[in-house]
């Protein structure tokens, strides 16, 4: 009766609530399913409500599960709602923050049954997450340095700066066993040490690699969206740690909103004296300049990297000299990944113990990983290393897409490798992923069902990396081709005897041979397919026959009279009218028409017993 | 020679004296070992792009591919030149380089000498495989940087800038002396130089007269 009251006259009856938070996910992904708008939607309906002293909106961290995007919380109620549309507003206002009632329909994960308010961190894709990169999610707003200061910001950097000598704060990175982020997994102390110890010259640069360009990978991304603070302060500490007076993001251009928050981030923390001349009244003296990549997957090389910076063509150059030793304009130069420097103001300010306390034996702390593909809940994650990919993808992700079967998981990015679905319960860290054939990579995670064709996989990614090879030497730029060139015959039905061989032999030379890195590691598709899927090769180029039917080449769609309805959904989605046949009787499929676009086997399923009516054979 | 600047390093089981900052490939030379190369000039930096004088070294029971051009000795290095595995991925790359430019003499030599009989790859047309020489050369001799690299991967080429006849090439010569596949011509026309690179004229003209800068 009350709350009925209300709604009447809204404007005379304020509402008595509790002070809550709205916070709303300004993350990519969000902010393309509306929530700029959903902002504007929530600040006008509770002004019109009168509650706008009470309750604030907040454009958030992202919350990493774009899967249901546009996400929100309401804090301290600590309840996640996804897929929130504009007309899901009023509802929230006067159901949720009014009523204190939860909309279950909203909740994210829809699944599990919500009893009561339950903490965001017990949900169902973010329980088993341990969260220290990504530890402001869903908590600041990314563009206010005042924000991340009350959530510790910067309380690593005025410790190393008041209390410690750089050489301790190098002792701590290395005690934390921090390894790098980019891939690689270098010891990141090891690499200050070398650095700061290097006499090549006075003059000392640090570099942020952002230059992020898997397919599919987006936690650099993310971070630098969210959370840019937290870079920014890992390269100040760094700075102080080597000796470096300068620093360089490295951003892609395609990255308009890291940018745009990198930029913001570095001149507000100008503005606050925590970069620039004297930082925090010591003498120590340290900016930050953005440099904004073209996207060339090559540039994320180091060498490559700094040779874009100087404003040469990005094209890597034999190591050593490593550019501990000589770097950007010949000075030693230090280059971490994203996720690397934002590791670091929590190992100043809890110890490296804390840190060395979660992970593997040799593989320490948390990784983000960017979950995608055929899983259910896609999104950005943080786990602890040695997390098996059977909790990554089933707890985390909710199991594969339609529950369908796991075929595989592909780790790394482009160069990383396919890990079958029998290695599930493979403890994810750098020594284990490397094992099984893969690389740890910068984090991309793509979950593969049983419609995936892993000669097709390979063909994708290798075709990606000849793209991108910079054409400097011969393994990469020739090996990559001729690779591409033998998978494209095998995936069109015109594998020859002697292919997979060949392919094999030119996959070792080119792993083996090549300059840098990208060309060393481009084969681990191929190799780690042939290695676990070699019957799919062989089932393609002896038998021409895809056994997961999706190279087109090799598959035929037929109507079984016996099964077809008649119901004539085929027929119009055929897009160049190969199916034809009256209603009520089966149809005919034109096998000279047919341009194998699978329109038809989509359509077709009216009905479970019909629903494969035109198979694939 | 101070001993701070001596190394000992093993190459084919022969130990050889090798000074600081020496690459693998100086010390190999030196010691009479042949390793083949294709972008390597003793003129030039080296550029460690063709890939074809990788050795196998050991150090500290880490096995690396490296390319000798580039990796300088270091000391307790063991290094071999002629294992099954560096023959296997010489015979490669001259395989893919051959498929990639058929007619180039040089390459068609070191393929009789590593005994490649068939090329599995379909036969291309191109006529540079792209060592290099001619880029550095113009750039580190010359001095004047008429030539560069343009595009990438696969459809890399050498081309003077926007493939504009350049005003800064001054028709030395340089590029078309060094070019090892012959790619790369100078003629003599009407009494001036014309250079080429593949079909681009690259010799610059002035823009008032119109009169080559290079003379005869």
């Amino acid at each position: 009766m009350i709350r009925k009251a209300k709604h009447k006259t809204p404007r005379k009856t304020k509402a008595k609530v509790a002070s809550k938070t709205i916070n709303i996910c300004h993350g990519t992904s969000c902010i393309e399913a509306g929530s700029g708008q959903l902002e504007v939607a929530f600040e006008a309906a509770l002004r019109h409500k009168s509650l706008s002293a009470d309750v604030k909106v907040r454009p958030g961290r992202c919350m990493g599960y774009c899967h249901v995007a546009p996400v929100l919380t309401i804090e301290p109620d600590g309840v996640t709602y996804g897929n929130v549309k504009l007309s899901d507003v009023e509802r929230i206002i006067d159901k949720h923050v009014i009523g204190g009632k939860i909309l279950k329909d909203l909740l994210v994960p829809a699944e599990p049954a919500y009893p009561s308010l339950q903490p965001l961190s017990r949900a169902g894709f973010f329980e088993k997450q341990v969260l220290i990169v990504m530890r402001n999610r869903g908590r600041i707003d990314p563009e206010s340095i005042e924000d991340y200061i009350a959530n510790d910001g910067y309380q690593a950097l005025a410790k190393a700066v008041s209390e410690m000598e750089p050489e301790q704060v190098i002792d701590e990175v290395k005690r934390a066993d921090l390894r790098g982020r980019g891939g690689a997994g270098f010891p990141t102390g090891l690499k200050w040490e070398i650095c700061r110890r290097s006499k090549t010259s006075e003059t000392k640069y640090i570099v942020c690699n952002a230059d992020e360009g898997d397919p599919g990978a987006f936690m650099d991304r993310s971070l630098l969206e969210s959370d840019p603070h937290a870079v920014v302060e890992g390269m100040i500490l760094g700075a102080y740690a080597i000796g470096a007076s300068h620093g360089f993001v490295y951003v892609r251009e395609e990255y308009p909103i890291a940018l745009e928050r990198i930029v913001g981030a570095i001149e507000a923390a100008r503005d606050y004296g925590l970069l620039g001349e004297g930082i925090l009244g010591s003498d120590f003296s340290f900016d930050i300049s953005v440099v904004r990549g073209a996207g060339a997957f090559v540039c994320g090389e180091e060498t490559a990297l700094m040779a874009s910076i100087e404003g040469k063509d990005g094209r890597p150059r034999p190591r050593p000299p490593f550019p501990a030793e000589r770097g950007l304009w010949g000075c030693p130069t230090n280059i971490n990944n994203v996720e690397t420097w934002a590791n670091v103001p929590p190992i100043i300010l809890k110890g490296g113990e804390w840190y060395a306390s979660i992970g593997t034996a040799k593989s320490k702390g948390t990784k983000v990983f960017s979950l995608v593909g055929k899983v259910k809940n896609t999104g950005l994650i943080e786990v602890p290393m040695g997390t098996t990919l059977r909790e990554i993808i089933y707890d985390i992700g909710g199991g594969v897409l339609r529950d369908r079967k796991l075929k595989a998981v592909q780790t790394g990015g482009p160069s990383g490798g396919c890990i079958p679905a029998s290695l599930i319960d493979l403890p994810v860290d750098y020594e284990e992923l490397s094992k099984a054939g893969s690389i740890m990579g910068s984090g991309g995670l793509i979950v593969m069902d049983e419609d995936t064709c892993m000669v097709d996989v390979a063909r994708y990614f290798v075709r990606f990396l000849e793209e991108e090879s910079c054409g400097k030497c011969t393994p990469c730029r020739e090996g990559l081709t001729r690779m591409r060139q033998i998978l494209d015959r095998i995936v069109e039905g015109k594998g020859k005897k002697g292919d997979i061989e060949l392919l094999e032999a030119l996959a070792k030379v080119v792993k083996d041979a090549s300059l840098c890195g990208l060309g060393a590691t481009a084969p681990n598709p191929v190799l780690s397919t042939l290695k676990y899927f070699r019957d799919e090769y062989e089932a393609h180029v002896y038998r021409k026959r895809c056994p997961a039917k999706v190279c087109k080449a090799l598959i035929v769609y037929r109507v079984i009279p016996e099964k077809c309805t008649g119901c004539q959904r085929c027929v119009r989605a055929c897009p160049v009218g190969a199916i034809s046949g009256p209603r009520a009787q089966p149809h005919n499929l034109d096998q000279s028409l047919c341009i194998k676009c699978g329109a038809c086997y989509e359509v077709c399923k009216f009905d479970a017993i019909a629903g494969d009516a035109i198979y694939v054979e | 020679m101070k001993r701070e600047d001596s190394m000992r390093i093993t190459i084919d089981g022969r130990r050889r004296r090798a000074e600081r900052g020496q690459t693998i490939l100086e010390v190999a030379r030196e010691a009479g070992i042949e390793i083949p190369t294709l972008c390597y000039h003793e003129a030039l930096t080296p550029w460690g792009a063709c890939r074809l004088c990788v050795v196998e070294t050991s150090m500290g029971g880490r096995t690396r591919i490296v390319a000798s051009c580039v990796t300088p000795a270091e000391d307790g290095m063991v290094v071999r030149t002629d294992t099954d595995r560096i023959r296997d991925i010489r015979k490669m790359i001259i395989t893919l380089l051959l498929a990639r430019c058929p007619g180039i003499e040089i390459l068609k030599s070191y393929a009789r000498q590593f005994g490649i009989k068939r090329i599995p790859f379909e036969k291309g047309s191109e006529d540079c495989f792209l060592c290099g020489m001619c880029v550095r050369a113009c750039s580190e001799i010359v001095g004047v940087g008429a030539i560069d690299f343009a595009y990438r991967g696969v459809k890399t080429d050498v081309e003077p800038p926007f493939g504009v006849t350049s005003s800064a090439c001054i028709g030395c010569g340089t590029c078309t002396t060094i070019c090892p596949a012959r790619t790369l011509t100078l003629e003599k026309v009407f009494a001036r130089r014309t250079m080429h690179c593949k079909k681009e004229e690259i010799v610059g003209r002035c823009t008032i007269c119109e009169s080559y800068y290079s003379g005869v």
